[in-house]
């Protein structure tokens, strides 16, 4: 059907310097036999159509006939395809790939070299109850102070459900338990051993055992906050059965880590870890394969067994796991359960069932043109962020994010990455006043309008700051949020159904299927410089709370 | 330079709390000056270059060109009905200076007036003035007859800002368009000073019944002063008798009386399209406005789906309205429609205001469609409308939430009709 209509367009395009020669005959004469011309040109159009049509048609057959392979490409007409569309990888094989046309590339500096330097000298670790959504801001502790913890052992457990506990990222010392406001607990700071002691967990039979003790073993071993669920961005209760778990396996926000260099050397965990995760839902694990790059993904992605592969081409957000879902099968309701784990999560769990062992470490990308060497490191779960970045800052006067610079958590030195991070992003600082910043064609700022000559320059990085470039205002611009995400959502008209807490229409027009990263970019983009990611998040309570 | 700049600027602010209308007007001028040193708190941790100032300033840049020759036509039309200076380019300064003293008055009374109010509002409401206005002050002066009284653009423009924005809740709430909201008050409380034959030339008077240039006041005086110093050529007394045959008449009540052939017995196509001919201060010029309309989509400031779907509107029915073809101006090919009137200046500028335009990819399809066909309509069937387009935009600015209402049920049906599916399917 497409390939037809690609012929049509072209032959009319073909067509098209006639029309100007009947046009100039025409000149001089009055507007009726304009209109006659036309109709002949039209004629004359599907005339030659139908010639060319033939004429293609018989080309192909005798092809065929003389058994000359790829007979189609003998056609008189240029496919669709290789007209407009980019040439495809040849790691492909003819896979299905979704190609999400919205989306905007960040290009900043400080990119990191696609090599692990090593274990980051890191004394002090944190897990921070803060980092999730749902659970109680003060829970049911089982250490103290100056008790001593191997890796994998229970640190505290969840108030409302207490089947929720968390583990012990590595072995040391419990140096304090820092508390927020309201004497909500922040931090459980643990000085980490020299060599990580692990707890030993018995070994599990995955073939035989069913899905209950499944769950319980891997409660026990805190392995339930490394899941996600969606809608909400929560952590699943222990009964809800999944209809299908979401994992992707390239991360497309600005200077985020390369996680075929994470997978490398992590295989057997990483499959094993998809087994198990396939045991949890009644449907399907999905993959989330990259396409746009050149190389292939690792092969720990492209050979996983026992899960489905989706590829995906285009910019940021197509690596985020929401806009996948949405291709592949979108969340119907606030009933309609999804999960998401990520790579490194997945790896973990595997390691449970492959060496017994709850191993939280992490590749960490330091990222950032703040920094001296941007790099890949080796570390653990909620590392603390001085030490990570110590000796590595260009100035001082920059900003230390835990996360990627849309959706992450502005943090200081003597602070700890967050649980699901495994990017640091550290930018410079940007208060200071801009002379006709609103005129000028500045170089240096990142952005979708072409009002700014980088946006024609392809390529161009930026050392980004943290101005907003201009004051709050209310909505005026419409149709660049939709530039910016590639789903089948009115992200304007949803945001403003939040805003006047419109239940219905908050639900119609899709809140169940996006979580904050995915309207990042809409907030990056936002010409009223709207807190859009905040808005979502009332948005999402608001539902949960009616749910 | 830049420093002491910002030193000069902090020193005279105003305390905010002893004087918040003082404050606030600091507050624009200084945010005017240099964008804000404001970091991101939450959320994202960088922003787009882009804010609501540099959106709108990039298209008051686009409508420059639309007042440099907006300005020199006052003064061309001027001295062509007084039969002088008959080609474009023959007394320059003259037709240039002419223009200036037309224009500037009703450039000034516009963003004193509009401005004020918004000051005003902004200080009360206790926030930021917002832009809104610096594209509604540069375009109400461009669509407005070159000798409306300053006291009626006033109101005009004090109307529209007041009833039309501020009680809807300033910028990004409005419902209608500001400028063609002033416009319309011009329109419909004064009629005779903006439709008709008499008002599109600047300057000519009727005197017992015949057409006389105007007198030129003091301030023409001290230009001939100067010009007569440098040996040009000056404006004199004034009175002149018009040329044989004037009457002012625009293109579109031409074509009204009879049809294509009545249009070109005065105008030439090739007058049409450049723009030398009288009309509202700012639209005459094709060219020159979809020059701007071509910056203001590459730059993706407007939307280029308005703007097509508003072409292929008209044009469909102006095609229509050639196959019915049963007076005069009916049977105007549907081509010469577009170098009649006020066409591209409302495509360009008036239809894409994002505010009171629909909200949805869809919606601006059938938005811009409908201003078109329905403008049309106006033009060739309303004896009382000689142009289409503001009503057209206006009657379009209070349907297009309920296009936008539409669009976005067809997408909730359609993830209801999704999620039916789906639980089928389990």
């Amino acid at each position: 059907m497409k390939n037809t209509a690609s012929k049509a367009i072209f032959t009319l395009l073909c067509c098209l310097p006639m029309n100007f020669i009947l046009a100039q005959t025409e000149a001089g004469n009055t507007g009726s036999s304009y209109f006659t011309y036309t109709l002949i040109a039209l004629a004359v159009i599907i005339f030659l159509f139908i010639v060319i049509q033939v004429a293609d048609n018989l080309i192909s057959i005798e092809a065929r006939q003389l058994g000359v392979a790829g007979g189609n490409s003998f056609s008189l007409f240029p496919k669709w395809s290789e007209i407009f569309s980019s040439r495809k990888p040849a790691y492909l094989n003819g896979e299905k790939v979704t190609v999400l046309k919205q989306g905007h590339d960040i290009l900043l500096e400080g990119g990191a070299e696609k090599h692990i330097k090593g274990i980051a000298q890191v004394a002090t670790f944190a897990i921070q109850p803060a980092n999730f959504i749902g659970v109680s801001p003060i829970p049911k502790l089982e250490v103290e102070v100056g008790q001593e913890v191997k890796a994998g052992d229970i640190l505290y457990a969840d108030k409302k459900r207490p089947y929720l506990k968390w583990a012990a990222p590595v072995s040391g010392e419990i140096v304090a338990i820092n508390r927020g406001e309201k004497r909500a607990i922040a931090e459980i700071v643990i000085m980490a051993d020299k060599t990580i002691q692990y707890r030993q967990f018995p070994r599990f039979a995955l073939e035989t055992a069913d899905r209950a003790e499944l769950v319980a073993y891997l409660m026990d071993a805190g392995i339930w906050p490394l899941i996600r669920q969606r809608p909400f961005h929560l952590i699943p209760d222990e009964d809800t059965i999944p209809r299908d778990i979401f994992i992707s396996t390239f991360d497309t926000a600005p200077l985020a880590p390369d996680l075929n260099l994470v997978v490398d050397g992590q295989e057997v965990a990483f499959q094993k870890g998809l087994d198990v995760l396939a045991k949890l839902t009644s449907g399907q694990v999905h993959l989330g394969l990259d396409a746009s790059s050149e190389n292939a993904p690792h092969a720990a992605f492209t050979q996983a067994r026992g899960v489905a592969k989706h590829w995906f081409s285009g910019k940021h957000p197509a690596g985020n796991v929401g806009i996948q879902i949405h291709h592949i099968r979108p969340i119907g309701g606030a009933d309609d359960v999804v999960w998401t784990v990520g790579v490194q999560e997945v790896i973990t769990i595997g390691k449970l069932f492959t060496e017994q062992k709850y191993d939280a470490s992490r590749v960490v990308v330091l990222s950032g043109a703040e920094l001296e060497q941007p790099q890949y490191v080796q570390t653990w779960q909620g590392a603390n962020l001085g030490d990570l970045v110590k000796g590595n800052l260009k100035t001082e006067k920059v900003r230390i994010i835990s996360g990627d610079v849309l959706s992450g958590v502005k943090k200081d030195t003597s602070s700890f990455l967050n649980f699901f991070d495994d990017q640091v992003s550290v930018i410079l600082e940007g208060d200071y006043f801009a002379l006709f910043g609103w005129l000028l064609p500045t170089l240096n700022v990142p952005s979708v309008s072409p009002t700014f000559p980088s946006a024609l320059l392809k390529d161009t990085t930026f050392r980004a700051d943290t101005n907003t470039h201009g004051e709050k205002r209310a909505f005026v611009v419409t149709g660049n949020y939709e530039e910016v995400l590639p789903m089948d959502i009115y992200p304007q008209m949803l945001f403003k159904s939040i805003l006047t807490g419109d239940f219905e229409r908050m639900e119609g027009l899709g809140i169940y299927e996006l979580a904050e990263e995915d309207v990042a970019l809409c907030e990056f983009v936002c010409v009223s410089k709207q807190p859009i990611q905040e808005i979502l998040r009332k948005g999402l309570e608001t539902m949960r709370a009616q749910a | 330079m830049k420093q002491s700049l910002l030193k000069f600027f902090h020193k005279i602010e105003p305390d905010k709390k002893k004087s918040p209308f003082l404050h606030t007007l600091y507050d624009g001028f200084f945010t005017f000056a240099f964008a804000p040193n404001i970091t991101t708190k939450g959320g994202v941790h960088i922003r787009d270059g882009m804010d609501l100032k540099r959106q709108m300033v990039h298209v008051v840049l686009a409508l420059q060109l639309c007042y440099l020759f907006g300005t020199y036509n006052i003064g061309h039309q001027h001295f062509v009905a007084l039969g002088e200076y008959t080609g474009f380019l023959q007394g320059v300064h003259l037709k240039l200076i002419y223009g200036l003293i037309k224009i500037l008055p009703i450039f000034v009374v516009t963003h004193v007036v509009g401005l004020g109010i918004e000051f005003y509002y902004a200080a009360k409401k206790g926030h930021g003035i917002e832009e809104g206005f610096l594209v509604s002050g540069a375009l109400i002066p461009l669509i407005m007859p070159p000798d409306l009284p300053l006291w009626i653009l006033a109101l005009s423009v004090a109307f529209a800002v007041w009833i039309g924005k501020e009680a809807f809740g300033g910028t990004g709430m409005n419902v209608l368009n500001i400028a063609l909201l002033a416009r319309v008050f011009v329109f419909f409380a004064y009629p005779t000073y903006i439709s008709g034959d008499d008002v599109w030339i600047a300057g000519i008077d009727k005197v017992d019944g015949a057409y006389v240039g105007q007198e030129y006041g003091w301030i023409y005086g001290v230009f001939d002063w100067i010009f007569s110093g440098l040996g040009l050529d000056t404006f004199g007394a004034g009175r002149m008798a018009v040329v044989d045959g004037y009457s002012g008449a625009t293109p579109l009540s031409l074509a009204f009386q009879g049809g294509w052939e009545k249009v070109t017995e005065t105008y030439s196509a090739g007058q049409m399209l450049w723009g030398t001919i009288p009309g509202s201060v700012g639209e005459t010029s094709k060219p020159l406005i979809v020059l701007g309309a071509l910056f203001l989509i590459f730059t993706k400031i407007a939307d280029w789906r308005i703007m097509v779907s508003m072409v292929l509107g008209a044009a469909f029915m102006g095609i229509l309205l050639n196959l019915w073809d049963v007076t005069p101006f009916m049977a105007v090919p549907w081509y010469y429609h577009f170098y009649m009137g006020s066409f591209f200046f409302a495509m360009a500028y008036m239809a894409t205001d994002p505010v009171t335009a629909a909200g949805t990819p869809t919606g601006k399809w059938i938005y811009g469609f409908l201003i078109g066909v329905i403008g049309i309509i106006i033009r060739v069937l309303n004896k009382a409308y000689p142009e289409g387009w503001m009503l057209a935009i206006l009657f379009m600015n209070v349907f297009a939430p309920l296009i936008d209402y539409y669009v976005v049920q067809a997408n909730i049906n359609r993830r209801a009709k999704r999620a039916q599916a789906l639980k089928a399917g389990v």
